[in-house]
């Protein structure tokens, strides 16, 4: 994803001089053709993020496009108030760029896993929140935050995450993308961990569920419509993201599902449970230990889908899952 | 009434900057007329001879920038743009008021020529600093002026843009600091020491100035910072009084956060040339 991100950037910066790009002293090794090509476009200003948040209000308030970049937490908690008072307020064109979302930099340790990002950063008015499902996703998103008025959050993944899209992606901000329609189960992802929603989707069809999957790229704005509609429609929503499942892409859903009048489907949010992880892994093993791998997203939506939900009524006959295939 | 403007002096500017800062305290009840007063002559001598503006244009490209990093003191900001014409004078008693745009901490929304809002102390200087390496890019000749209190120097943001700003020889940027020895609890010597305070932005990288912030043939020479030599950026250390004006407000802790009312408020206008009958 950050390589999409930079080549992208490299793109607009190149057509558009007012476009710059602000490091918090990270990225070793990867802005090297940005800086041989564009100069004066890049600026490495230290391990300051408060000090590299508020030159970028400053630049942007004076006509720039300003992407601050830094990894995990540094570019968003540690200059949380610049963020919310000198970007959000002033609605300044600044684009902060988070490499390392959620468990990406699972071994680093606690203070390098991003598992609070997207509710901190969603709870602030003013901003549009973007976490891109795959490398396509991550390059339409550069460019459509670019685009877009105001102060933006993109939350990337690292590099070597799947690609999950084909060409010819509708991307917009604000809307998800849908994969795949279905009936009985709405699988709705945020962030890199799209491609296991993916598998996860592809087992439980396999096992003879009707499952639609949706990229649900943007969480601000928030595509209320497509939960609107899912709810009524599908039996059981359950959501998937990398990242507490206080405050994120779960409760997002919750904020809409829980204010209609009536809706089918039951929820359930898959995520970090309101913890630290202080174990220490890779990415995939901590998605594992926390409930994300595929074989755990899995397992969670047939038990719901096979235990209480069947002894509500709720599900119909012939739709009963008994066995748990593992993809 | 702008024609007035126009021909008032700096130090009847710094005086109505003071009467403001007394009546809006009074009639908003609210806090920091101490902080007010110790700046209100470096803000008469920067708007009424220094600062580049257009007040029917508040947005005119080649204006100097200003940002009151000190937000606390937005009485005194809101002050001098209405003296100096940027809205008219009668919204000052707004101030505090519900639904009033005129807030406790300055903010620009809906306020011609507040470039930025603040409040929480530390902000100022790392966006000037992007104000200013903006206008080095782009080549324009404008000056970005912050004024910082000096209990604000604690915060550590402050001395990441002064390390950014002295790197990239930022000469286009001024940092005032309101120098006036006090800060929220107490004496800034007993809270974080500053001294020897001139020598750490020397340190840093820039050129100091120190100033009486009270004389303004001498605020008039140190503020017309030339923006485009020296390759350094400017710190202007003006040596000030807490409560400045008002003789029982001066040096005093209680009145950053005290507003007169009764006999208090009638002698403080009093000192400041005002009879006020209240009765």
């Amino acid at each position: 994803m950050r390589n999409e991100m930079i080549r992208v950037l490299m793109e607009l910066a190149g057509a558009n001089s007012n476009v710059i790009l602000v490091t918090g002293d990270l990225g070793f090794g990867v802005f090297d053709e940005f800086v041989e090509k564009l100069p004066r476009q890049f600026l490495n200003a230290g391990i300051a993020e408060q000090n590299m948040t508020g030159l970028a209000v400053g630049m942007a308030l004076e006509g720039k496009v300003v992407f601050t970049y830094s990894i995990g937490n540094f570019p968003t908690l540690r200059c949380l108030e610049q963020i919310r008072n000198d970007a959000c307020y002033h609605g300044a064109n600044v684009k902060i760029v988070a490499v390392g979302g959620g468990f990406t930099y699972g071994s680093l340790g606690i203070s390098h896993h991003a598992t609070e990002d997207l509710a901190i950063m969603r709870a602030l008015p003013d901003i549009t929140v973007v976490a891109p499902g795959d490398p396509v996703e991550a390059a339409a998103a550069t460019r459509a935050i670019c685009h877009t008025s105001g102060p933006c959050y993109l939350r990337l993944g690292r590099g070597g995450e799947p690609v999950v899209h084909g060409s010819g992606l509708d991307f917009k901000i604000g809307k998800a993308v849908t994969l795949f329609e279905g009936d009985d189960v709405a699988l709705i992802s945020t962030g890199g961990i799209l491609h296991n929603a993916l598998l996860a989707r592809q087992a439980l069809v396999d096992s003879g569920l009707s499952v639609g999957l949706y990229s649900m790229h943007t969480l601000k704005p928030f595509d209320s419509e497509l939960v609107a509609e899912l709810a009524v429609k599908t039996k059981l929503i359950v959501t998937v993201e990398e990242h507490t499942v206080i405050g994120g892409l779960g409760s997002a859903v919750a904020e809409i599902t829980a204010q209609m009048s009536s809706t089918r489907a039951r929820l359930k949010v898959i995520g970090l449970q309101d913890r630290f992880s202080s174990v220490v892994g890779d990415q995939e093993y901590l998605r594992d230990v926390y409930g994300l791998s595929v074989d755990k997203i899995v397992a969670t939506v047939l038990d719901l889908w096979n235990g209480p939900r069947a002894s509500m009524g709720l599900c119909p006959a012939g739709h009963s899952v008994v066995s748990v295939p593992v993809p | 009434m702008t024609e007035l403007r126009a021909i008032m002096t700096t130090e009847e500017l710094a005086l109505n900057i003071r009467r403001h800062a007394v009546n809006m305290c009074h009639l908003g009840k609210s806090s920091h007329v101490g902080a007010v007063l110790s700046m209100a002559d470096i803000l008469a001598v920067y708007y009424g001879s220094i600062c580049a503006k257009r007040p029917s244009e508040p947005k005119w490209p080649e204006r100097d920038r200003f940002i009151l990093s000190k937000g606390h003191a937005g009485a005194g900001v809101y002050a001098v743009l209405a003296e100096t014409g940027f809205f008219p004078v009668e919204e000052l008693r707004t101030h505090y008021a519900n639904g009033s745009r005129l807030s406790g901490h300055v903010s620009h929304k809906g306020v011609p020529g507040v470039e930025i809002s603040t409040g929480s102390l530390g902000h100022g200087l790392p966006i000037g600093a992007g104000m200013a390496f903006a206008a080095k890019l782009d080549g324009k000749g404008h000056r970005v002026t912050v004024l910082l209190g000096d209990g604000e120097c604690d915060e550590g943001s402050n001395w990441e843009a002064i390390l950014f700003a002295a790197h990239h020889k930022l000469s286009n940027l001024v940092a005032i600091i309101d120098y006036n020895k006090l800060q929220s609890l107490c004496p800034v010597e007993e809270t974080l020491a500053l001294e020897p305070f001139a020598d750490k932005w020397r340190a840093f990288g820039w050129q100091v100035v120190e100033v009486d912030g009270h004389d303004h043939d001498a605020l008039r020479v140190a503020l017309d910072v030339d923006p485009s030599t020296g390759g350094k950026p400017t710190c202007i250390i003006a040596h000030t009084v807490k409560g400045k004006g008002v003789s029982f407000m001066e040096h005093s802790v209680l009145w950053h956060y005290r507003n007169p009312q009764g006999v208090e408020y009638e002698n403080a206008m009093a000192e400041l040339g005002v009879t006020i009958d209240e009765k």
